[in-house]
């Protein structure tokens, strides 16, 4: 007797049909299981113990620790963004509004944004690799054991230590920016400080320096967030701590960039 | 920790759990505990009582659910059906404020140790205590440490950070940091795995002193049959979810079915 063999046809459509549904599950997996982990964080942060301890400890380490790399690259975008500006406005006879320009777009937009980007970079990646690390070692079901709720211990305070240093990672960003184009405009020019600050605080009204700075709080809540939801939800073994950082890494710039554009979106509306 | 309704061997007519057969109270008690993953049975069908003061080693092939079956007793999983009692009251009846109190007299020691990498020998004894204890003094946490590292044979280790130990350092700085509590339920993951036959006679050795000083009642969960043979009262296999086989080191050392002897062999 001939064995029986069944053919089992699959069409270009249903394979499309499944990729799609696989993808757009996922998706969605992943953004309810985000909100949860949002909504968890609200509900846990209102409750004692503080973690006051810790949270110091954190903003130490997420706030400290990352002003040098912050500072260095705030003074070198405010530098070059002088020095690439110049020919520009050279050619419409307006060199003088050289330090207004710089500090309205610095202030404004590529100060907090890329001071964010930096902070996901650096902090982002190394709160996902840290709390997946102590997910593989089982470190996070030790502090359960011994009567810790590791979710206020761990996530709590890194969010909130992200959430209150980025701002001022921003501020002293910004502020070293302005020094880089100080020394940008006298590269080729010979202005004063009085003068170049003077011009820069003239440019400068409320309406550019408060949704700049709100809206930087929002970017280190999304970054601590993403960057412990990575972690604490890592796939065992060492591979996973890999994937975390990663994709605490790519979530949180992705997040930045989409928080700003709401942002943008809803000072100019409050504005005009 | 997942949230789950657990259904209650009481409520099931017509079943029972084991029988306390030596009389001394029970300290932990499954009737009829059940655990599954993604639809995957892991646990089908477990019954056991540990005595107070009883070294209680667990046998079974990889994957046949120990770990899960300890993890279920400390709370770090929950079952998904049948009774589980610690000190006589039925983990689903209590409170999660209860649920803590009750999981605080319960130490457990990881496979890997599971020591705060950022933290020092020190800080990894001091945390537990500062967490239960929040006005603790200075002087009698360090004394506690103190003693807690003389116990294990680390007191010369206390500044030293958890990378600069060996393997076997790191199983008894975790048997330290659990047993700083003073905890009355010991639980065991594979305590000598990665271990030397030196170290793990060591490890053994303080298996029993830590029952013989506190008067812990212990679960262990261990591949190595030196360890079961030194540290064990009672033995249990586990096979496919389920208790297979009870009985001392000896009785199932000799036992004449040739599955059970492969463990011995």
């Amino acid at each position: 007797m001939e064995p029986k063999i069944k053919i089992r046809i699959i069409t270009r459509e249903k394979i499309q049909e499944d990729f799609l549904a696989s993808i757009f599950g996922k998706f969605f997996i992943e953004v309810t299981s985000l909100a949860m982990f949002t909504l968890r964080f609200f509900k846990e942060v209102w409750k004692p113990p503080y973690e006051l301890n810790e949270l110091l400890k954190q903003s130490f380490l997420v706030g400290y620790k990352s002003f040098p790399l912050v500072a260095i690259t705030g003074f070198i975008i405010g530098l070059v963004l002088t020095i690439q500006s110049r020919p520009t406005l050279a050619k419409f006879g307006a060199v003088s509004m050289l330090p207004a320009m710089v500090a309205v777009s610095l202030i404004r937009e590529i100060g907090p944004v890329i001071t964010a980007l930096i902070f996901a970079g650096k902090v982002g990646s190394g709160i996902g690799a840290e709390l997946a690390s102590m997910k593989v070692t089982e470190q996070i079901d030790a502090m359960q054991v011994s009567g810790t709720n590791p979710f206020k211990y761990l996530v709590v305070t890194r969010v909130l230590a992200s959430t209150v240093m980025l701002p001022l990672l921003v501020v002293l960003a910004d502020a070293v920016g302005l020094m880089g184009s100080f020394v940008g405009v006298n590269l080729k020019g010979n202005v004063s400080a009085s003068f170049f600050f003077q011009e820069v605080f003239q440019s400068l009204d409320f309406n550019d320096v408060l949704p700049a700075i709100v809206k930087t709080f929002f970017f280190g809540f999304a970054i601590g967030l993403i960057g412990c939801y990575k972690g604490y939800y890592a796939n065992t073994g060492t591979e996973g701590v890999g994937k975390a950082a990663n994709a605490a890494v790519v979530f949180a710039s992705l997040m930045v960039f989409i928080i700003d554009m709401i942002a943008v979106q809803l000072t100019s509306v409050l504005q005009y | 920790m997942e949230e789950q309704t657990v259904v209650t061997a009481e409520s099931v007519p017509g079943e029972s759990g084991p029988e306390n057969k030596s009389g001394s109270p029970a300290v932990v008690e499954m009737i009829h505990l059940k655990k599954s993953f993604d639809n995957v049975p892991v646990l089908r069908d477990i019954n056991l009582t540990v005595q107070k003061g009883e070294n209680l080693v667990v046998l079974g092939k990889s994957g046949t659910g120990k770990s899960v079956l300890i993890k279920c007793i400390v709370g770090l999983i929950d079952h998904d059906y049948g009774k589980l009692s610690i000190f006589g009251e039925d983990t689903a009846q209590l409170s999660e404020k209860q649920l803590v109190e009750t999981r605080r007299k319960i130490g457990f020691l990881f496979q890997s140790g599971a020591l705060y990498d950022s933290m020092s020998v020190r800080e990894n004894l001091g945390f537990p205590l500062r967490r239960q204890q929040d006005s603790i003094p200075k002087e009698e946490m360090d004394s506690l440490i103190k003693e807690a590292l003389e116990n294990v044979g680390l007191a010369k280790a206390i500044d030293k950070t958890p990378a600069e130990l060996s393997g076997g350092m790191r199983k008894r700085l975790g048997l330290a940091r659990t047993l700083i509590l003073k905890p009355q339920i010991m639980l065991y993951d594979e305590p000598t795995t990665g271990l030397d036959p030196i170290t793990s006679k060591e490890i053994s050795k303080l298996i029993l002193e830590v029952q013989k000083k506190y008067d812990t009642s212990s679960v262990i969960i261990t591949h190595d049959m030196e360890c079961a043979r030194l540290t064990a009262d009672r033995v249990i296999v586990i096979k496919d979810g389920m208790c297979e086989v009870e009985g001392s080191f000896d009785e199932l050392k000799n036992s004449t079915d040739p599955w059970i002897r492969s463990f011995f062999e």
